[in-house]
């Protein structure tokens, strides 16, 4: 089978976006297509990572209007909602159309419009993926952190700080971010003594609400050859699926979907945890950095909160640095794009395209994480030759 | 089943069992580990130890705020099956609570979740004074 490549990215501003939905994805998918040098008449397929434009501005079939925006008719569309890891699985959607021999151009643009919305609507919107028995006693998502945080934070006789150096860190690679939501370094001690949001979780452990899009342009290897001697290949994707009901979970401090899904990419890969040079994790609250570490095997259980102490996942002179970008934390989680996103930065790293952000990578890891861990997506990226 | 008092019309909070032993809080059309649901228990009738709690005080609209909620674990008959819900009072780890009855946790009214279709009564835990 022959490998798909990668050949063209783009990411608009993330933040506070006069633009609506149809105009966020267009913005992105143009200027992926240009990055690339490649015609939207030369596209098959075309997916639209979105989770929630109708409940959010009242715009379905996005898919359909990006198609037409871009001047890409007749190819193929599809919108791909997997709550906040639709991104992830448009990757693996896309990987699955090259792959499958369906097409020989596919454009993935993942894009949310969200901040015309009260942060009390747009937590009900992403509130609503939750079961019956969930949503009537008011469950979200950043309670769903709140709990999870406690239990680890007890159970592994971890210090609270040590979520709050997960913050410090994704904003301070944020700083050197200029599309990213929030580009200001924030202390460990503004961080400990912001507003309680979901006890013992504090504003800074939270991502904000954001309007953005971020795009991919995939084809076959030999395909890529002919536009480019510098591409990114999949070497491997997988996804899984944990319980709707979250409390149903044997472990509440392990994330199942994120290990059957990194097992299933590292599988298709040849690599392990230890190959890894750089990693974009779904950083929607603090907690969740730690608790991808550990089911992706870069850290034992219960043990990860000491990496981000000990600057293990820094950017400068880290072993394993994560979220390079800044991560949702102060990029922005524009639900849609966020996955797309992490490819897009992972695809900077691997072709030294990262400017000030620069790692030394040949091998980058993605995981988007949908609901609190219930589908989750894991791709590993690395430079095409 | 349970046998509940005829008297008291009060809906149960219930849990099912499937036929390998194992019971959810919801049931199920299929249990954690592919059983067949054979029957039902009333959770409202047992305690339960709160594994770990929250208190949100960021709610979304018709939800009470702030909003303390906890993951509790029951045991029945040796089993032990967990459920999530508000909370009444002080709470911490370890903590005993007993479910207590309420008509509407959440005011279905602003909420973006059709009002038909689910129900929005149930139960909260409350300590049990030891």
């Amino acid at each position: 089978m022959e490998r798909v490549a990668i050949i063209g990215t783009s990411m608009t501003q993330f933040g506070n976006r006069s633009a609506w939905i149809r105009e966020l994805l267009a913005e992105a998918g143009h200027s992926c297509l240009a990055s690339a040098g490649v015609d939207p008449n030369a596209l098959d397929h075309l997916y639209v990572s979105n989770m929630a434009a109708g409940e959010f501005e009242g715009q379905t079939g996005v898919s359909n209007a990006l198609a037409h925006d871009l001047g890409a008719l007749p190819a193929y569309t599809e919108r791909v909602d997997q709550t906040s890891a639709s991104g992830g699985a448009g990757i693996y959607a896309a990987w699955r159309s090259i792959a499958s021999g369906a097409s020989d151009m596919t454009l993935l643009v993942g894009g949310e419009k969200m901040t015309h919305r009260s942060t009390s609507e747009a937590t009900d919107v992403i509130a609503s993926l939750t079961h019956p028995v969930e949503y009537k006693h008011g469950l979200t998502l950043p309670s769903f952190a709140g709990l999870t945080a406690r239990r680890y934070l007890d159970r592994y006789e971890a210090p609270r700080e040590s979520l709050a150096s997960v913050a410090a860190k994704n904003h301070r690679n944020g700083v050197d971010n200029p599309k990213a939501q929030f580009q200001k370094a924030v202390s460990k001690e503004t961080i400990l003594e912001s507003p309680i949001v979901a006890d013992p979780l504090r504003l800074y452990d939270f991502c904000p609400i954001t309007d953005g899009s971020a795009a991919l342009l995939f084809c076959p290897e030999s395909v890529a050859r002919e536009y480019t001697d510098e591409y990114v290949v999949v070497a491997g994707v997988d996804g899984a699926t944990d319980t709707h009901v979250v409390h149903e979970r044997p472990d509440p401090t392990w994330m199942g979907a994120v290990a059957e899904s990194a097992r299933g990419a590292f599988d298709m890969s040849g690599y392990g945890p230890d190959d890894v040079d750089v990693a974009e994790l779904h950083d929607m609250f603090t907690i969740l950095e730690l608790l991808q570490l550990e089911a992706l095997g870069f850290a034992d259980r219960g043990t990860a909160w000491q990496l981000a102490e000990e600057g293990y996942t820094a950017r400068d002179g880290g072993e394993l640095p994560v979220n390079t970008s800044g991560g949702l934390k102060s990029k922005g989680h524009p639900l849609g794009a966020s996955g797309v996103a992490q490819a897009v930065e992972v695809y900077e790293q691997l072709l030294g395209d990262a400017g000030p952000r620069q790692v030394s990578a040949d091998v980058g890891l993605c995981c988007n994480v949908g609901g609190f861990g219930n589908c989750v997506t894991t791709s590993i990226l690395e430079v095409g030759a | 089943m349970t046998e509940s008092d005829p008297a008291d019309d009060t809906p149960s909070m219930e849990a099912v069992r499937y036929d390998d032993g194992t019971i959810t809080y919801p049931g199920h059309p299929v249990g954690p580990d592919g059983g067949d649901p054979i029957e039902s228990i009333d959770l409202s009738e047992y305690t339960a130890e709160v594994l770990t709690w929250t208190t949100s005080t960021a709610p979304p609209p018709g939800v009470r705020e702030p909003n303390t909620l906890a993951i509790v674990e029951f045991t029945v008959d040796g089993e032990s099956v967990r459920a999530i819900g508000q909370v009444d009072g002080d709470v911490s780890i370890g903590q005993t609570v007993q479910p207590v009855y309420v008509d509407e946790l959440r005011d279905p009214e602003p909420s973006i979740r059709a009002r038909d279709s689910q129900d929005w009564d149930g139960y909260r835990f409350e300590p049990v004074s030891e």
